[in-house]
């Protein structure tokens, strides 16, 4: 390990996706499980870069990048079914 | 010094993004949460690649390896692409949810009654 602050800067934010996890758990709607889904693809994209910055591999950068554009696809992808088909 | 500045980057950048995670966990109903969510997580991401490009600055400073410029030019376009797609994508949520008929929380004037 290389950069420990970026390491355990990273287990924090892992905590918190923890915590996002436990509303797509426990929402008592669909739109509310899909805002969790989406608080934790950021969580993930930014554990990734704090990862990549802590372990200095520019591969795991590449790959926060990539799942950055398909989680937005991602979520355009069910609100657009939520709201009722291709309208 | 330089450490410093990337310690203060990185304890804004998690405390923004923890935020957001008690946010959706506390508040009463969809719209709410996607208000707390979106924008932390969004300000919180800034502050760490802030950091992250910081750190890789410094680090090309000192060794001149080229390795460090790519990690920040890369850091550099997660969050540019975040910040360009994050908003876009809170919009057509709520949107989506109000579309299907869920009503905000409390609400003591709704504008998109009898117009969706």
């Amino acid at each position: 390990m290389i950069a420990p602050e970026f390491f355990y800067a990273a287990v924090i934010v892992m905590i918190g996706a923890f915590l996002a996890l436990l509303r797509v758990f426990f929402g008592p709607s669909v739109p509310d499980r899909v805002v969790g889904v989406d608080t934790l693809n950021t969580l993930i994209v930014a554990g990734m870069v704090l990862l990549g910055a802590a372990y200095d591999r520019t591969i795991y950068i590449d790959i926060a990048i990539v799942y950055a554009l398909l989680s937005y696809v991602g979520t355009l992808t069910i609100a657009k079914y939520l709201q009722g088909g291709l309208r | 010094m330089i450490e410093w500045l990337i310690g203060t980057f990185l304890v804004v950048g998690v405390f923004f993004n923890l935020l957001a995670s008690v946010g959706i966990l506390r508040f009463p109903d969809v719209y709410t949460r996607i208000h707390a969510a979106t924008k932390c997580t969004t300000f919180g991401t800034i502050f760490i690649v802030l950091a992250t490009v910081t750190y890789s600055i410094y680090n090309y400073w000192i060794q001149r390896d080229p390795a460090w410029v790519t990690i920040g030019i890369h850091s550099a376009l997660v969050v540019i692409f975040l910040v360009l797609t994050n908003p876009v994508g809170a919009h057509a949520l709520g949107r989506a949810a109000r579309k299907s008929g869920i009503r905000p929380y409390g609400a003591v004037i709704d504008e998109l009654e009898g117009r969706l």
